[in-house]
């Protein structure tokens, strides 16, 4: 491979100050090979992401149908418009919201609990964390076809349970709060684990002559959780919190499978979220321009949510003198899909 | 991050003596200072069992389900234990729903997203790691913003380009778009960066390697441990993947999530059927799972560190 100096025109302004710099650049791989290395991953990450989120842009100002496709009308913002003024739109905004809040603070609070549990010496740690992690290698639509059954408000075995404990026993699908509930603990149930992991490993790489210096100076267990533990995981909490943001925003495939796999979220949409009404728009009323603003208006509400997050985080840094990390820990491999 | 803990404490506490002499001051408080893996109490492990049974319990009464008649199931007072009817049921479910071909497909696409994310990922992750070249960090930088995009965001393009293609229905239309992720090059940057040191690759330069050679011969060997932790994420997400491959697949050419949904849409939703069939297509994923568990778990762990 030739060396970059001779192609490039920066070595030229830098070459004066001796031979050693000018030798040392010699050895490096120049600009050349980089590009060479990144292509492959970047010609199919252009081909089929960065060029269909852009084309949804573009289709989000048209009129379009699955079956003409390349016969676009324009219409501006008149779709975003029809959104904005659609109370199925407003309704599938509210659930994301709170089915996004229960499902990830509960999670992420138990995640947390069972980490600090798991971080202590334990007999038989490598049973429980695997054991734990079960969930996540259930996939999605099975762990959703399960739970269905589990809640089903006649033969489930949860309300079986809730009768023996003379509790009462909630319609899990056609009431709107018990149905939220259900399709939240799909979630918790296979994300706590995962979470777990990711917090028992920012716990494992906390040094632990601080634990020893917090002893010494008298602080109890408790304490000890709270100035030593939890200083030491911000970063990482951040990063599950923004993580199951993003997760949260687009779920999708609980609330369909929970219906049969009908797009409505539920005889009254009492749990419809923006990714299903967006298949909704696209493949069953066959609105592509309005479905694709509906893709774009949440990706708009995902960054303004990890916007608001690391906002939060920073100001509470400041207050606290206690830095954030910078987002670098991307553990999830985008396993929402 | 690290010094600030202890001086939120220091300041509430008790003020250190400053003639805190090396010799400890008994030998009980000294163990308990050392000893910071603590051992866990029984009310520990009686939550860790609690939730441990919580995390299996759903795929133990699955059993239970599939292996009980749909009458037997409707009793009032639902069996805890499984029975004997379990493969006749997934005799039923596999007439109700194509899950053999599911399984077969999710294995063909699972093995090729994962040869590609693993291969495509490793490379460009070593040129971001050790290779300069304008624009550097604003791609990487752009890389990893884009893992807040929602998968809503492609899917119509996508699947007016398989169509274009002839792919829609194809696995191809499920296998191109999930080849690479960015995920994967943050991944294995971080790993590359911290895992090769500059000297070697200088001195395989010094020694009249090309490029090629340098990554196949000293990066790649290094590297090893994190692909194939990425290897085993990626071939469990795109086993598990649902979104994509519903859209872009029938349901006579499915992954065997895709099947699942053919399975309770079908015309007698029978619940011990559905049952059966969801854990017929399942359990191959829970004994790799269980072979590869203590792998998964320590890549899982070692990916939230490395970043």
């Amino acid at each position: 491979m030739p060396a970059p100096s001779q192609t490039s025109t920066a070595p030229a302004a830098t070459a004066p100050t001796g031979r050693r710099p000018a030798r040392r650049r010699s050895v490096r791989p120049g600009s050349r090979a980089g590009y060479a290395y990144i292509a492959p991953f970047f010609a199919v990450f252009a081909a089929f992401s960065i060029y269909p989120w852009l084309d949804t842009a573009w289709v989000s100002l048209h009129s379009v149908r699955l079956t003409t496709y390349d016969q676009q009308t324009w219409v501006g913002f008149g779709n975003y418009r029809n959104l904005f003024s659609n109370s199925f739109f407003w309704n599938a905004l509210r659930n994301t919201v709170s089915i996004g809040i229960i499902s990830t603070v509960p999670q992420l609070c138990l995640a947390l609990g069972v980490a600090h549990l798991l971080n202590y010496r334990l007999r038989g740690r490598t049973f429980f964390r695997v054991a734990m992690l079960m969930p996540y290698a259930t996939s999605l639509a099975a762990a959703t076809v399960i739970f269905l059954e589990l809640f089903d408000a006649d033969l489930g075995i949860v309300n079986w349970a809730l009768h023996l404990l003379h509790l009462p026993q909630p319609d899990w699908q056609g009431s709107k709060w018990p149905s939220q509930v259900a399709i939240s603990a799909i979630v918790t149930w296979r994300w706590t684990g995962y979470n777990a992991l990711i917090y028992l490993a920012g716990m494992q790489a906390i040094d632990s002559g601080l634990y020893e210096a917090a002893a010494i100076d008298g602080a109890s267990r408790w304490q000890q959780f709270r100035y030593v533990t939890l200083p030491g995981l911000r970063p990482t909490i951040l990063f599950t919190i923004v993580v199951s943001t993003i997760g949260a925003a687009q779920l999708f495939g609980e609330p369909l499978l929970y219906h049969n796999g009908i797009p409505n979220g539920g005889t009254d949409g009492q749990y419809q979220t923006l990714g299903l009404l967006m298949y909704q728009q696209g493949w069953t009323n066959d609105r592509l321009g309005l479905a694709a603003a509906t893709a774009w208006t949440m990706f708009a509400i995902i960054v303004l949510a990890v916007l608001t997050n690391l906002l939060l985080a920073r100001r509470h840094e400041r207050r606290s003198g206690v830095p954030v990390a910078p987002l670098v820990a991307p553990a999830a491999l985008e396993g929402t899909r | 991050m690290t010094s600030t803990a202890p001086r939120t404490l220091a300041t509430g506490g008790t003020p250190q003596p400053a003639d805190r002499a090396p010799a400890p001051t008994s030998p009980r408080t000294a163990k308990a200072v050392r000893g910071k893996p603590m051992d866990a109490g029984p009310l520990s492990y009686l939550v860790l069992v609690v939730v441990t049974l919580v995390s299996v319990f759903p795929l133990y009464y699955t059993i239970v389900m599939a292996s009980h008649t749909n009458a037997e199931m409707a009793a009032r007072t639902p069996p805890l234990l499984p029975n004997g009817s379990l493969f006749s049921n997934i005799d039923k479910a596999l007439e109700l729903a194509p899950l053999n071909k599911g399984l077969i497909n999710s294995l063909i696409v699972a093995s090729c997203v994962t040869l590609g994310t693993v291969t495509f990922c490793t490379l460009a992750g070593f040129a971001f790691a050790k290779l300069r070249f304008r624009g550097r960090n604003l791609l990487l930088g752009l890389c990893i913003g884009t893992m807040m995009v929602p998968t809503q965001m492609g899917i119509i393009p996508l699947y007016m380009l398989m169509a274009k293609f002839g792919f829609a229905n194809h696995l191809q239309a499920v296998i191109l778009p999930t080849l690479v992720t960015a995920f994967g090059v943050f991944f294995l940057r971080q790993y590359i960066a911290s895992a090769v040191p500059d000297e070697l690759i200088e001195a395989g330069y010094v020694d009249g390697a090309g490029t090629f050679r340098i990554f196949r011969s000293i990066v790649v060997p290094a590297a090893r441990p994190a692909m194939s932790v990425l290897a085993m994420l990626t071939f469990l997400t795109a086993w598990n993947d649902f979104f994509w491959p519903l859209i872009a697949l029938s349901s006579q050419n499915p992954t065997v999530q895709v099947s699942f949904q053919s399975l309770a849409t079908g015309y007698a939703p029978e619940q011990s059927i559905i049952m059966a069939g969801t854990l017929y297509g399942t359990v191959p994923a829970l004994v790799v799972f269980a072979l590869l568990g203590r792998q998964i778990v320590g890549g899982i762990m070692q990916g939230a560190v490395k970043g």
